[in-house]
């Protein structure tokens, strides 16, 4: 695993010096946004759709035990294993218990952000089991030790030379960087594992509460392969991405790919719905739906952040993001990315400390707002991430005095005159052809790259009096 | 007519000429001006840094000057979506301010929607020879919904230019203390803004928001383009004959 500096402010600076990230990240970005456009045009009115995917989605977080309920019931009466996890750690426990019981000694992967934030290969590892990632990209960045950067596109910040390099250990020997190639080799490389996977390991785009079914939207095949070859099936999801019904689901396949890739469909879409049943061919013996809590009930109580839960992983925002653009997605150092990580990271973790600078790795240019397929108002999260902030006593003293003083000098025009004047008298040295450029000092994040205009020699108001006789001048009516 | 104009604290401090220019533009398109004294900022700079206490004060003082105008007119579109977005948020427990609140947001313009919104023109008789391209800042855009009525409004102007720009919705990387707490993301981000800018060739770039303004000509200042910054109400004003 790739180490990064604590800070959301080091990270971005250091990922701002990766020209290649940085460019790729904008190619890819941009790329699924005009797809975007063009595939929300064709399903008709897209905020109605909009409106349609929201209304699902906090329906089924006002109701999400019946739901909860439901589905567990009905998993289990199909044939499925259910288990309930509160926390990361009984997540892990469980599967490694399956792991331990079927003497597995490989796992193979697909499509799970939630194993990731419990962290599950590593404790794989520990007891000797391999887990193999086998969407192409992160396969790729499982072999460089890295976390994905993006929701959709998790290896965007690779080069086809990084890849070959990678493939090139795997092999034992140089591997061409030629597209062809490289995805010829991961195929062969991954088919072994197919045949020879003991557990197979999916996430979950959703579950149908209905039917007990579970639905992936993927577009390589391989999560047909991870669910069906190996005799064990273990479905690993975050606890509020339930959908009522098989029409519900629907609407969720018509918004998430349209969103994060443009796309009007992925290229699979598995529903399964438990294990093999007497007299079928394929499927698995055993199907175990682990449902993943670790901080989520605490943010379904929260009323400032409870939408969050809402989100269906599209990537929507990110692509978007004006900062994730520039920065990618290691800059946020955890699992989730761009603005709905900034929002998520802090309240799932549960650590202002650590994560509780990323909400201001925002312009709160509302993009992100806008994109959202389920409208989640991120940017108003972010905010209110903030304020929790400076509530909490986390940002520094010098800020603290600036904004006391902001309140003291502008709740008194007497006062704010005072400042404006005080402003005057103290830039002078500085001013040059009405900016300042030198470094100042509170504002040198600004100067560093940009000059500072000067304040005015005089304000607005100063001159109103003026533009008022001027009115009267012209014969207006004007303030009589 | 009567408008209130909402100068904001950024205009009335470092662009009084900003200003000036909006109220002989309301004044020639026919609108009498008032300016109600004891305004002086929106709150919106503690809103976004997430200093609410400090914010609500600074709100409350909006809110009173206002209280009386029929028709609230800003040249900026984040200030005014301070008042009809920010508010609701911030007042969100103090229902004698939230209703104050409410009351209020019906009547709160960005310039160029009023003007073509509620003045209902798009040719303010103004001729302006150059090559010009607007960037629309994303609170005009996305909280105000001020759509193109700045663009309609430049495409009348007389032997004006109009060019695109590429990724016009796309943030100029302001942000309020965003760009001063993360600087240099806050840099590359305007330095796009700027390439994009740099591609079409303009000699001007407009907008209705002197936040975003400020950066924008603050880098373009720094790598030294000729590229000119002006606000709209600027270019309509300078170019009515
Ligand atoms: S927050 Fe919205 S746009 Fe972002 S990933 Fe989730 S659903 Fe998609």
């Amino acid at each position: 695993m790739t180490v990064h500096p604590a800070t959301m402010k080091e990270r971005a600076a250091e990922a701002l010096h990766n020209d290649f990230l940085r460019e790729a990240v904008k190619i890819t970005t941009d790329k699924f946004f005009a797809g975007k456009a063009l595939a929300q045009r064709s399903l008709g009115d897209w905020e109605a759709w909009r409106e349609r995917g929201r209304a699902i989605r906090a329906h089924v977080l006002a109701h999400l035990d019946y739901y909860l309920g439901q589905l567990i019931d009905q998993v289990k009466s199909r044939g499925g294993k259910v288990h309930l996890c509160e926390t990361a750690e009984d997540a892990v426990q469980v599967i490694v218990d399956i792991a331990r019981a079927r003497n597995a000694r490989s796992v193979i992967k697909s499509k799970s952000m939630v194993t990731e934030e419990i962290q599950l290969n590593k404790a794989l590892e520990a007891i000797g089991v391999r887990a193999v990632e086998t969407d192409l990209g992160e396969y790729i960045i499982q072999l460089a030790h890295e976390t994905p950067s993006h929701i959709i596109a998790p290896a965007i910040h690779k080069t086809k030379k990084d890849v070959a390099e990678l493939f090139s250990q795997v092999a034992g020997k140089p591997i061409k960087d030629d597209t062809d190639t490289l995805t010829n080799f991961a195929r062969q490389k991954l088919r072994e594992e197919f045949l020879t996977g003991d557990i197979g390991i999916t996430g979950c785009n959703f579950a149908v509460a209905e039917t007990g079914s579970v639905a992936l939207f993927t577009n390589e095949g391989n999560g047909r392969m991870v669910t069906t070859l190996p005799p064990v099936h273990v479905v690993v999801m975050g606890m509020e991405r339930v959908v009522p019904t098989f029409e519900d689901l629907e609407v969720m396949m018509n918004l998430l790919p349209r969103s994060g890739t443009g796309q009007k469909l992925t290229s699979y879409v598995t529903v399964i719905t438990g294990p093999r049943r007497e007299g079928e061919v394929d499927g698995p013996e055993e199907f175990h739906l682990v449902i993943v809590d670790n901080g989520r009930s605490r943010i379904l109580r929260d009323p400032e952040f409870r939408e969050a839960l809402q989100c269906i992983r599209c990537g929507a925002c990110l692509n978007v993001c004006p900062v994730y653009r520039q920065i990618g997605g290691h800059a946020y150092g955890w699992v989730y990315p761009g603005p709905i990580g900034a929002v998520i990271t802090p309240l799932l973790t549960d650590d202002l400390d650590r994560w509780g600078d990323l909400p201001y790795a925002s312009s709160l240019c509302a993009a992100c707002a806008e994109a959202c397929p389920v409208k989640i108002p991120l940017h108003d999260m972010l905010v209110r991430h903030r304020v929790r902030y400076v509530a909490a006593g986390k940002t520094p003293p010098a800020e603290r005095m600036a904004f006391r003083l902001y309140k003291r000098a502008f709740t008194s025009p007497r006062r704010y005159r005072l400042a404006f004047k005080t402003a005057v008298t103290f830039q002078r040295p500085l001013v040059k052809d009405r900016h300042l450029s030198a470094r100042l000092p509170g504002l040198a994040g600004w100067t560093a790259g940009r000059d500072f205009p000067a304040a005015a020699p005089k304000r607005f108001r100063d001159l109103w009096p003026g533009l008022a006789a001027e009115a009267r001048q012209m014969g207006g009516a004007d303030h009589e | 007519m009567r408008v209130s104009l909402f100068v904001t604290c950024l205009v009335d401090s470092l662009f009084p000429e900003v200003g000036v220019s909006t109220v002989r533009l309301l004044r020639r398109l026919g609108a009498e001006v008032d300016f109600p004294e004891n305004q002086i900022c929106c709150g919106q700079p503690a809103f976004n840094a997430g200093y609410h206490p400090e914010a609500r004060a600074v709100a409350e003082g909006w809110l009173d000057a206002f209280s009386s105008s029929d028709h609230i007119v800003s040249p900026s579109g984040s200030c005014g979506g301070m008042v009809v977005h920010g508010y609701e948020e911030l007042f969100a427990d103090d229902p004698t301010r939230l209703a104050q609140a409410r009351e209020v947001r019906g009547k709160v313009y960005e310039l160029s929607q009023f003007i073509v919104e509620v003045l209902g023109l798009e040719d303010v008789g103004a001729r302006y020879p150059a090559r010009v391209t607007y960037h629309p800042s994303c609170h005009a855009t996305r909280l105000m919904g001020v759509g193109d009525a700045p663009v309609r409004l430049l495409r009348r102007v007389k032997d004006l230019e109009f060019v695109e720009l590429p990724f016009a919705e796309e943030c100029c990387g302001f942000g309020g203390t965003f760009s001063v707490k993360m600087g240099d993301v806050s840099t590359a981000i305007v330095s796009d803004k700027i390439r994009h800018i740099q591609e079409t060739g303009a000699d001007l770039v407009v907008g209705t928001d002197m936040g975003c303004l400020m950066n924008i000509e603050g880098r373009l200042r720094r790598i030294g383009s000729p590229v000119r910054v002006m606000h709209l109400a600027q270019l309509l004003e300078e170019g009515v004959q």
